[in-house]
């Protein structure tokens, strides 16, 4: 069997980052990824970064990509690609298919990256050709370069649904509407005012009633809601589109970490159902480390972060050693982003996560 | 019948299209133009193809929802063997791809 210091699952913005850390510091890692090249959701992410200070503000997500797969080549990470990691068995020996063989590789410590999943959304029509996540119509446009569809409606104003809107009018679709159930918008001021901008409306205060089609979406209704979110239908309006994007919202591919025997907690700001973790990324089982989306949604800054952390951390636990300073700045790093409406309420929400494993490792 | 060509040759941030080889691929027997590294579900969504199987139960036609080989609604069946993601599986040159009926069929038994 293949014996490694530290296997990272899922080779994104933070399991890359963990490896770089953890390669500077000399341990031997395998990173596995289930894609023909690593890098994640960051290559269609062809926007500027933004809202963070200290460093990747303004800078395009595929930029970052594209640093971050050079710096791996330098510090000489052993790499599988499309190589599917299926399970984390007792005394942390994990089980992936690569090239249709099965390999079993023992790991002294486990970093699960595995990032995210968009959230569907149920309606009459909802499973047509044509309705698809908005990250899986930004993958067809920005990596594919293939327009899925040429009028669009975007359901969800938060920042995917935002920026994907903005990001199939360069690619020449015709965005009908952007439509909200809540009252506000969610995504930042500069994404909304760019489509504002663009002269395509943003009704809040409305959902989405159907889809019609028979073979492929052909159009949509559309309907605003009172107080209660109750469908207000005589103002109902019929859309010509034959694209509907979805996003609301993403959950956490953690079924490695269930199978692992990970203690999970709800925290409905990050996502739902995840893994509690220490301050060093560790969950509650001994060697197994947590970070990036699959620690709870955020953005990819923050799972960068994380990611460094996790490296850092599970280079001490097989080293025996201590980089306190480092780590400290990383967690400084950590706060900064985590500001605004909605950042305080993940940090928060990261806070719980690190209270519950104590408590619960005490008992 | 009016061909259909979804692909995006010129992008404000990202540029020209940059040059790749093309390949044939075979849906249905029909032939279409593919290029070399991207997915079978892109080339078929380039040609305006969206719907990749029927459902078993109801027939109901399904396309591409995630796009990062999730949550397998773009299976279809590839060089015989059914169920295959379409939006992760690069094309091939001459790479047989067919819609798929309910849960698909393999073309030949492997035992």
């Amino acid at each position: 069997m293949e014996e490694k210091e530290l296997v990272i699952i899922g080779g994104g913005p933070a399991g890359l980052c963990a490896a770089i850390e953890a390669r500077k510091k000399g341990i031997g890692v395998l990173l596995i990824d289930e894609n023909l090249k690593p890098g994640g959701q960051l290559f269609k992410q062809i926007h500027r970064f933004f809202g963070s200070r200290q460093h990747m503000a303004g800078i395009r997500g595929i930029t970052i990509g594209e640093t971050l797969l050079k710096e791996v080549e330098k510090v000489e990470t052993d790499v599988w690609l499309d190589s599917v990691a299926y399970g984390i068995f007792r005394n942390r020996i994990i089980g992936v298919v690569k090239n249709g063989k099965n390999i079993l590789v023992r790991a002294k410590t486990i970093l699960v990256a595995a990032g995210a999943l968009e959230n569907p959304l149920p309606f009459p029509g909802w499973t047509l050709p044509g309705v698809m996540g908005a990250g899986a119509c930004q993958t067809m446009v920005n990596i594919h370069r293939v327009l899925p569809g040429k009028k669009a409606l975007i359901i969800g104003a938060g920042n995917v649904g935002l920026i994907v809107a903005y990001q199939l009018i360069q690619a020449g679709a015709e965005i009908k509407a952007v439509i909200d159930i809540m009252p506000e918008i969610t995504g930042y001021m500069v994404h909304a005012a760019k489509i504002k901008r663009s002269g395509v409306p943003i009704f809040l205060s409305t959902t989405v009633l159907e889809a019609i089609g028979k073979k492929e979406v052909k159009a949509a209704v559309i309907c605003p809601v009172d107080n209660n979110f109750k469908p207000i239908y005589k103002k109902r309006k019929l859309l010509d589109v034959d694209l509907i994007c979805i996003a609301v919202g993403l959950s956490p591919l953690n079924e490695l970490l269930y199978q692992a025997d990970c203690e999970f907690t709800y925290k409905p700001y990050l996502g739902g159902r995840l893994a509690l973790h220490n301050e060093n990324m560790e969950t509650t089982v001994d060697g197994i480390f947590v970070a990036g989306d699959c620690s709870g949604i955020e953005e990819a800054s923050t799972a960068m972060e994380e990611g460094k952390l996790a490296g850092i951390s599970a280079a001490e636990k097989i080293r025996k050693k201590q980089w306190d300073d480092e780590k400290l700045d990383i967690r400084n790093r950590l706060n900064d982003f985590r500001i605004g409406t909605f950042g305080e309420k993940r940090k928060i929400s990261k806070e719980e996560i690190i209270r519950e494993y104590h408590e619960r490792i005490k008992t | 019948m009016k061909k259909i060509d979804c692909r995006i040759y010129d992008h404000p941030v990202l540029g020209k299209m940059p040059e790749r080889k093309k390949v044939s691929i075979y849906l249905n027997n029909k032939k279409l133009i593919a290029y070399e590294g991207e997915t079978v579900a892109a080339a078929l969504y380039a040609n305006g193809i969206r719907a990749l199987r029927k459902t078993e139960k109801f027939k109901q036609p399904r396309g591409i929802f995630c796009a990062i080989g999730r949550c397998t609604d773009c299976v279809m069946t590839i060089n015989g063997v059914p169920d295959v993601r379409t939006c992760i599986t690069p094309v091939k040159n001459k790479m047989k791809i067919e819609f798929q009926k309910g849960l698909g069929r393999w073309k030949k038994k492997n035992w």
